[in-house]
């Protein structure tokens, strides 16, 4: 039951296969808090290294899947794969980058970077902050940076693992428009190189078309839209086509909402 | 900090400083620093007029040396006290029953604290009884301290241990308590279990708590020891003192609250002293620390 046919035989997690994502397969996956059920029989498949967009209201299970992936939840009932491999607990090949960055104050950018390395981590730690531009704030303490700034040492600390699942859970939502399109830019860029798979939640409809090649809109506990965006890579704003497939999703987001009048 | 303020000052000079004397940057220099050290001065001057008053008071006959003995009488019987050796002897015997007893309620108190903190089962088992325990004012059980073990060092040692620990051990519980979860959260996504996670993330997190906790308990290791070396002691400072009540040396009283007043503030400034190095990423001491 570990295995899953309809994904690739899982790889063996040693370091020269790390970058490479994984496979995640969501099946009838069911989970309730008290009486309220959140998700209901919820079924997903992603590709390895592909780029999905999560959308939906607020409230309606989006961080609770991803924490289901993360290994952080246990379902009710169903399955949530990963790489063929049911997950059931943290696991090294997936990270999560958070809506806050979650640094730890008591350690230096580098050291929050080095969180859960082992051995001798200090120059893959530096690597990683100098791929997200911040390899001259390494001795700083994370008080002394913006919001934006955290969020890219929370993405360097991702990075480091090399892991092959990434979720990010609305890790834009609190930065102001330009920095949230330079982190955009920057995270289609780390995707590109390093062929992860990436899980995005985002409120934000443009940033969902902008980064994904599926945007997947939840609803009443499932998948109530599975949309393909096929414009090419790097994708510019303001040209009609992706005006045309942004209003297509908000549309979309912003009618069904309520789950007795379907 | 005081730089700025320096700068304040000398913005409406340089108009002056065209029309006066070759050497008025000098005057102005002077002047400056006299300010400046004036500003620093200043707490004290209040301390220093009471001196003054308290000596010429005695001086003049208006109080007596039996309620208060003039400063320079109580300078010159610390003289003395200091030369016969009398007075380290016993400062120090204050000093290793405070320390000794603050070192053993500070372990007790840290380990029940981190366990009960981060075993629910420990807390079920054990914070209800230390709550109950932690209500009676441990000054209350000194008669029965000196049933059991006399008025040697241990009822001393031992009072001061159990006065100690209930401060640290509910800073310690409550500091752990309050480390933020998502942050435990995040470690453990990022691989960190057991020990890691502990030194890592719990551990720093609770620091802030156990400090105020620390300086707390000092507050009280001094109290306890001035208490049990008043009322049961063959020697110490507080014995010192009691001692001395017996002969009418008032200026020996004074010295020894004086000294007590002293080894307060000391252990204060080093309890601010490890908050200044261990919260050096916090944003209120950084500016401090840097
Ligand atoms: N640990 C929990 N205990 C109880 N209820 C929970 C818990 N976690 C989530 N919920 C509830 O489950 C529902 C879905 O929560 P979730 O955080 O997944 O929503 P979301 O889609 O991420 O919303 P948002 O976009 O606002 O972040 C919410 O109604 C929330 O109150
Ligand atoms: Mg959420």
């Amino acid at each position: 039951m570990n295995r899953n046919s309809a994904l690739e035989r899982p790889l063996p997690d040693t370091a020269g296969e790390n970058g490479r994502g994984v496979g995640v397969s969501v099946q009838a996956l069911s989970r309730s808090f008290g009486a309220l059920q959140v998700l209901r029989r919820l079924d997903l498949t992603i590709e390895a290294g592909q780029f999905v967009c999560i959308v939906g209201r607020s409230g309606c299970g989006k961080s609770t899947l991803l924490r289901h992936l993360a290994g952080l939840e246990t379902p009710d009932a169903g399955l949530a794969l990963v790489n063929g491999e049911e997950r059931n607990r943290v696991h090294g090949n997936t990270r999560v980058m958070f809506q806050e960055a979650r640094l730890l104050p008591w350690k230096t950018v580098l050291g929050n970077v080095g969180v859960g390395l082992k051995g001798d981590w200090r120059a893959r730690a530096l690597a990683a902050l100098s791929q997200v531009g911040l390899a001259d704030r390494a001795g700083d303490w994370p008080f002394t940076l913006s919001g934006g700034q955290r969020q890219r040492v929370a993405l360097a600390r991702a990075l480091v693992h090399s892991p092959r699942l990434l979720l990010f859970d609305e890790p834009l939502g609190a930065l102001d428009a330009l920095t949230r399109i330079e982190m955009q830019e920057l995270i289609e860029r780390l995707w590109l190189e390093q062929g992860f798979t990436a899980l995005l939640v985002t409120h934000d409809v443009a940033e969902a078309v902008a980064l994904a090649d599926r945007v997947i809109l939840i609803e009443n506990g499932a998948v109530a839209l599975d949309l393909p965006i096929t414009l090419p890579r790097p994708r510019e704003r303001g040209v009609a086509d992706f005006a045309r497939m942004e209003g297509l999703v908000l549309k979309r987001v912003l009618t069904h909402h309520d789950g007795n009048r379907q | 900090m005081s730089g700025s303020g320096k700068e304040a000052l000398t913005l409406p000079q340089p108009a002056q400083m065209r029309t006066a004397a070759p050497d008025a940057g000098f005057g102005r220099r002077l002047r400056l620093s006299v300010a400046a050290g004036g500003r620093h001065l200043e707490p004290w001057l209040l301390p220093l007029l009471l001196l003054v008053l308290w000596q010429a008071g005695a001086s003049l006959g208006w109080i007596s040396s039996r309620v208060l003995p003039a400063p320079r009488d109580i300078g010159a019987s610390f003289v003395e006290l200091v030369k016969s050796g009398q007075l380290l002897k016993n400062l120090q015997i204050s000093c290793g029953r405070a320390f000794s007893g603050f070192f053993i309620g500070a372990v007790i108190g840290l380990v029940l604290g981190f366990w009960t903190g981060t075993s629910r089962r420990m807390e079920r088992l054990l914070d209800t009884s230390v709550q109950m325990v932690r209500n009676i004012p441990h000054l209350a059980l000194t008669p029965l301290v000196i049933l059991w073990f006399g008025i040697g060092e241990d009822s001393k040692v031992f009072l001061i241990a159990l006065g100690v620990m209930f401060p640290i051990y509910l800073n310690t519980f409550h500091g752990i308590r309050s480390v933020d979860r998502q942050l435990i959260e995040m470690g453990r996504v990022y691989g960190l279990s057991g020990w890691g996670l502990f030194r890592d993330v719990i551990l720093p997190g609770t620091l802030p708590s156990i400090l105020v906790g620390i300086r707390f308990s000092l507050g009280v290791m001094w109290l306890t020891l001035i208490v049990a070396e008043t009322i049961a002691a063959s020697s110490g400072l507080g014995y010192m003192a009691m001692n001395a009540r017996e002969f009418f040396q008032t200026d020996i009283v004074v010295i020894a609250i004086l000294l007590y007043a002293l080894l307060g503030k000391l252990a204060d400034m080093a309890a601010r002293g490890l908050e200044r190095r261990w919260l050096k990423w916090h944003p209120e001491f950084a500016k401090t620390g840097a």
